[in-house]
């Protein structure tokens, strides 16, 4: 079952101190390949933290990790994920005529990964 | 530790666009790693410790270890051979660097363009269109009483932006510090940010710009229908009341991040937010400022733009620099397929750019100078390990606040800076090309210069 949400990327303390060790380095790799997603979205799509979601939109896809947050703290069809190599797989290239590729409130189709894929990122996946 | 330890007062951490001035720094000279960084929030001293020196070749040249000066010797060749080539990145290096860079773009005739593209491009844009009421943070701390944190996470992305100049700070007519002030919160979701907050409105994705026309619209005394509601998730009620505290404080301050600029509307989302600053000048003092990330970001944007008169985006093919956000704005270039070659400085694209840009830069000869090995890096035909800005190389940088600061480094790094690189680069290709490329049709195009 695949749903319509939308995607915010940003900026995590996290990923500003794991980018300091190394953008390359399993810790950074782990912090951008979360994404953060409502509990009730979550329940309702079958998912508990550390479940595996592909996340989809017309130019790219890529299967992330996610963490339930609060309907008080992200509400219903929000997603967060921290910016990196793979929040750039989902983004378009257009600007219309700015400069600036959207990057925040992307629509993605969100579908719980039962394949056993693995994450993207993931050593193999080079 | 070892016995060789020196201190560092008033060292300045480039992380972010604070560039903090009054880190006390403990370094390990035998070592050469900083081992205490007093002041710091948890990003600098993730800076400062991982930022000690690395066994890297001073440069890899198609994946093989090379010298400083045979990769030179390539990246020169790679530009003065391009016919389309960009330069970007820039947003952490010293503007001693940026000034080079700006030379390089210039002599090959190329477009030159920085991480302020994909953060406050759109900004620059509407300041174009509309101006900036603005403001030092230090005139901030100092008189801000009420503050407007829109579309950012300061406490994750600018820890001590709160403490040191726009939350707790205490200032001349601000001497109780958060007592002295209301902090109104906007953004999407609740962060880190957001217990700060007297005030949190939490907007409904892609509606920034309908709730700042409706801020400006009630500041002039228009009407708004209460279905302002169901659009934005802000009730008219919580709109006036917020119009009435902009109108009465002594001194206001809006602060605004990547919400609004890497959102839809962009520069339109930028322009309201300054626009309503600026409105709201007919009934106190207000400012609008944009909230900058990368250390030197605004330096970049200075030294682009006395050097060139505009800030990003520059191309110089036909032998003078012309702005064209979209066109010659790198993820464009890249993601069309424009570019035939790319030299990018301090920064990271094949990491954050989106895909088709991405995919373009494995298709062309990239030069790459950082610290550290990257995304890019790896992608690059040219790569140079160079050392890191504010801790191994003096130079200034311009705060977010558009103030320059002097750097203090704390201890020498055996790898050359981003400026030495860049300008045996500008050198090799100067004698390339026998001076500065004439455009296409000029007459002596093609006619070497003495």
């Amino acid at each position: 079952m695949a749903v319509m949400m939308t995607l915010i990327g940003g900026r995590t303390s996290k990923q500003g101190t794991s980018l300091c060790a190394g953008k390359l380095g399993a810790e950074y790799l782990q912090v951008t390949s979360t994404v953060e997603m409502n509990v009730e979205d979550m329940a309702r799509l079958g998912l508990s933290n550390d479940s595996k979601v592909r996340l989809r939109t017309p130019v790219g896809e890529v299967v992330l990790r996610c963490k339930g947050r609060e309907t008080k703290d992200l509400p219903p069809g929000l997603l967060f994920m921290a910016y990196g190599p793979l929040s750039s797989e989902l983004m378009a290239g257009d600007t219309a005529a700015s400069g600036m590729p959207i990057s925040k409130n992307l629509d993605v189709e969100v579908e719980p990964v039962v394949d056993g894929a693995a994450e993207s990122g993931e050593p193999h996946h080079g | 530790m070892g016995d060789n330890i020196r201190v560092v007062p008033d060292a300045t951490c480039t992380f972010c666009g604070c560039v903090c001035d009054d880190m006390v720094l403990t370094v390990d000279l035998d070592q050469k790693r900083i081992t205490k960084s007093e002041n710091a929030c948890v990003l600098g001293k993730a800076w400062f410790k991982e930022h000690a020196i690395e066994e890297r070749p001073f440069a890899l040249v198609d994946g093989r270890e090379a010298t400083t000066e045979e990769g030179v010797e390539v990246a020169a060749q790679i530009l003065a051979n391009a016919r389309f080539p960009v330069v970007y990145g820039l947003s952490d290096t010293t503007c001693e660097a940026q000034r080079v860079a700006v030379a390089i773009a210039d002599m090959v005739g190329g477009c030159l363009d920085t991480t302020t593209s994909v953060c406050h491009g759109p900004t620059g844009i509407a300041f174009q269109g509309g101006g900036e009421s603005t403001a030092s943070l230090g005139e901030i701390k100092n008189r801000a009483d009420l503050v407007v944190f829109w579309g950012g996470n300061p406490a994750e992305a600018h820890p001590r932006l709160f403490t040191r100049y726009a939350v707790t700070a205490k200032g001349m007519y601000t001497p109780n510090g958060r007592k002295d002030r209301t902090i109104v919160l906007v953004d999407v979701r609740r962060t880190p940010s957001t217990p700060v907050a007297d005030i949190f409105l939490q907007v409904k994705p892609r509606t920034d710009f309908e709730v700042l026309w409706a801020l400006r619209a009630l500041v002039k005394g228009r009407k708004i229908d209460p279905s302002i509601e169901q659009r934005t998730g802000i009730s008219l009620a919580v709109l006036e009341d917020l119009v009435d505290r902009m109108k009465r404080c002594r001194y206001g301050a809006l602060l605004f991040g990547m919400g609004l600029t890497m959102n839809r509307g962009r520069h339109f989302n930028a322009g309201a937010i300054l626009a309503l600053a600026t409105d709201l000048n007919e009934f106190t003092h207000f400012v609008a400022k944009p909230v900058r990330g990368h250390g030197n970001v605004t330096g970049a944007d200075n030294v682009v733009s006395w050097q060139t008169g505009f800030p990003f985006g520059v191309n110089f093919s036909r032998g003078y620099p012309r702005f064209n956000p979209g066109e010659f704005t790198t993820v464009d270039l890249l993601s069309r397929g424009d570019a035939d070659a790319a030299l990018i400085i301090a920064s990271d694209p094949a990491s954050n750019f989106p895909k088709a840009a991405i995919e373009h830069l494995k298709c062309i000869p990239v030069i790459n100078l950082d610290p550290k090995l990257t995304h890019t890096g790896r992608l690059a035909r040219v790569s140079f390990t160079t050392a890191t800005y504010g801790i191994n190389v003096p130079g200034t940088v311009y705060r977010m606040d558009d103030v320059p600061i002097t750097l203090r480094p704390a201890f020498d790094s055996p790898y050359p800076s981003d400026e030495q690189v860049l300008t045996s680069i500008r050198d090799r290709v100067r004698e390339l090309l026998g001076g500065n490329r004439l455009p296409a049709g000029d007459p002596l195009a093609g006619v070497a210069v003495s």
